[in-house]
């Protein structure tokens, strides 16, 4: 039973599909944002005709082939850890998760299979324009290979286009256009894509850096930081830009999530925009869990109010707002939600007990609510509320949010104030003088992952203790099974990455080292 | 015109030639690539990751059954 779940496979589930995932995120942003430096680079060397593009070309082409090659197939991994260790979620989510995976798994196959071979074994062999082509479908294909992840990931978050079939225990698309053109896919897509395209952008401007510390590659060096520059630039703004539509947007969808963000408790008018500061424990308790509080924090006054609801003096709701009902702002409590989602599984129990005892008349009539607006849109939608015993159980890890969330939004800071001095720089030709600017982008290359993998801990750890927000929590959502076996598995899957990161690491290191010039780029 | 045997052919021959002039770094990335996709596949997959609710019930109806009592958290 449900509520006898063990809490430990809960856990190692959790941490197992953790480790798959921010693994498997090292190398998928490297892919979007590399594929389209690239296309840049050979669409310049189609136009011009100048070689010296095509050798800058086919040796970005070597970094992008060995992290593409590592990295490919990790992502089926977290398919197998689906069907074993979340059989019910799995189960639940029916063809709606189903669907863009199975799209996903289809484009990426002839993505990979036709136009990644004729990038690698096509030079000289296939027509300039045909190779380009190629070269931009990669890019393209990889980034429409991300949106379908994304669209299935993003249904967790806003479950949308879909009705419950109490027969099956299956949820059932019924438009598929609301699945894909979700606010929360939307808003997730363009940032998670437009924020591969920046740590791409750092990487190039990285690795051109070193050169110019090393004093080798100079016109390759500069020409890359040129095109990554302002692939970055662009880019970097395109991140800020939708990660605040992408806040503003979870405010509605994943209010909690976004109040663990700023660990704001009290609701307020006119909030500022905490930018930086520290959470210490206040002493107080919310059920079993401790309030925090932000302490020596610097804030820009009515920002968040502004950000918002798009008014400097407006509302914005807190952690306590939710957890306790704020009637004057129409926010239920988690005691009422907990209350409605016992009703809905109590119809939906009912709904099989009448079956099982034939009693079809009181079956039919149960089953129909499934279909009628008022229980779904005011029952159902809390069904995952009824596994709660107490309101603060729904409370997320505030600091682990407050603190990954400020790391992410201050690195993509940090990152378009890097771009924009690397092009003044180059502009000036002074990128090889500033060797304290080199040392710096340089070492930007893993703080931009970092930035991304905390953009993932934000979003997956934010929506705890939901695996689909409202409907399912966690502990539901996990396979009756042994958290040995779990156990198992993760420590031969962080063999397993761990082995592939050296490789990948070490390959590239090596190529970076023999540059361009070497026979075999 | 080329003929259906002769794109074929000519298909084949692009991807031969690619394989067989490969840099060391990409023998070295296909080499890492088919010891991955064995060790999902053939270790990871068979002996640790079965589907949880096809190898415990028959057909769609058991599962749903099953996840139903999962879910109302009734035997």
């Amino acid at each position: 039973m449900i509520e006898n779940v063990d809490l430990s496979l809960v856990d190692w589930s959790r941490a197992q599909f953790a480790l798959t995932a921010i693994y498997h995120w090292l190398f998928v942003p490297l892919t979007l944002g590399l594929s389209f430096i690239l296309a840049f680079m050979e669409t310049i060397y189609v136009r011009t005709g100048d070689e010296v593009w095509k050798r800058i070309t086919r040796f970005w082409m070597t970094l992008f082939g060995i992290n593409f090659a590592i990295g490919i197939a990790t992502g089926i991994i977290l398919e197998f850890e689906f069907g074993t260790n979340w059989s019910n979620y799995s189960w639940f989510v029916g063809d709606i998760f189903g669907a863009p995976l199975a799209i996903e798994g289809i484009l990426a196959f002839f993505l990979e299979s036709t136009f990644v071979a004729v990038m690698f074994f096509g030079w000289n062999k296939v027509g300039k324009k045909f190779h380009l082509t190629s070269t931009w479908l990669v890019a393209v294909g990889a980034n429409m290979s991300a949106l379908w992840i994304l669209v299935a990931n993003a249904w967790m978050e806003n479950p949308v286009g879909m009705h419950f079939n109490p027969d099956t225990a299956r949820n059932e698309m019924d438009n598929f256009r609301s699945v894909i053109f979700n606010p929360v896919a939307i808003s997730k897509f363009t940032h998670t894509v437009t924020s591969g395209f920046l740590l791409a952008s750092l990487f190039v401007i990285g690795i051109s850096a070193w050169y110019l510390i090393r004093h080798r590659e100079e016109n390759l060096a500069k020409k890359s930081i040129l095109i990554a520059g302002i692939f970055g630039l662009v880019s970097s703004v395109l991140v800020a830009l939708t990660g605040d539509t992408s806040a503003r947007i979870i405010s509605k969808v994943e209010p909690i999530k976004f109040a663990s963000m700023e660990a704001l408790y009290d609701g307020k008018d006119n909030a500022g925009l905490t930018v930086i500061g520290i959470v210490s424990e206040t002493g107080e308790k919310i059920g079993e869990k401790s309030r925090y509080d932000v302490k020596m924090k610097i804030q820009i006054p009515n920002m968040l109010s502004l950000m918002t609801t798009g008014k400097g003096e407006g509302f914005v709701p807190g952690i306590k707002d939710f957890i306790y009902g704020n009637p004057s702002k129409k926010i239920l409590s988690v005691s009422e939600m907990i209350e409605r989602g016992k009703y809905a599984r109590k119809v939906l129990t009912d709904y099989k007990m009448s079956k099982e005892i034939g009693d079809k008349e009181t079956a039919a009539a149960l089953a129909a609510k499934f279909s009628d607006r008022d229980f779904v849109d005011n029952y159902f939608s809390y069904f995952g509320y009824s596994y709660f015993s107490a309101p603060w159980q729904v409370i997320p890890s505030v600091p682990v949010i407050f603190y990954s969330f400020r790391i992410m939004v201050g690195l993509g800071f940090f990152f378009i104030l890097l771009c924009a001095v690397a092009l003044w720089l180059y502009k000036r030709d002074k990128l090889v003088k500033n060797r304290w600017f080199l040392w710096v982008a340089l070492l930007s290359i893993p703080l931009s992952y970092i930035a991304s993998e905390m953009g993932w801990i934000v979003c997956e750890m934010g929506r705890q203790p939901w695996i689909i927000q409202n409907l399912m929590p966690v502990n539901v959502a996990v396979s009756n099974i042994t958290s040995s076996s779990v156990q198992v598995t993760f420590f031969l899957f962080a063999l397993l990455f761990t082995g592939l990161l050296v490789a990948e690491v070490s390959i590239m290191v090596r190529q970076i080292k023999n540059g361009p010039k070497h026979k075999e780029d | 015109m080329a003929t259906p045997g002769r794109v074929i052919k000519k298909v084949f021959m692009f991807y031969y030639d690619g394989f067989r002039t490969l840099s060391t770094w990409g023998r070295q990335a296909w080499i890492i690539i088919l010891i991955k996709l064995f060790i999902m596949f053939a270790i990871l997959r068979i002996f640790f990751f079965h589907d949880f609710l096809k190898t415990k019930f028959s057909n769609d109806s058991e599962r749903s059954n099953y996840v139903i009592e999962q879910l109302t958290g009734n035997k």
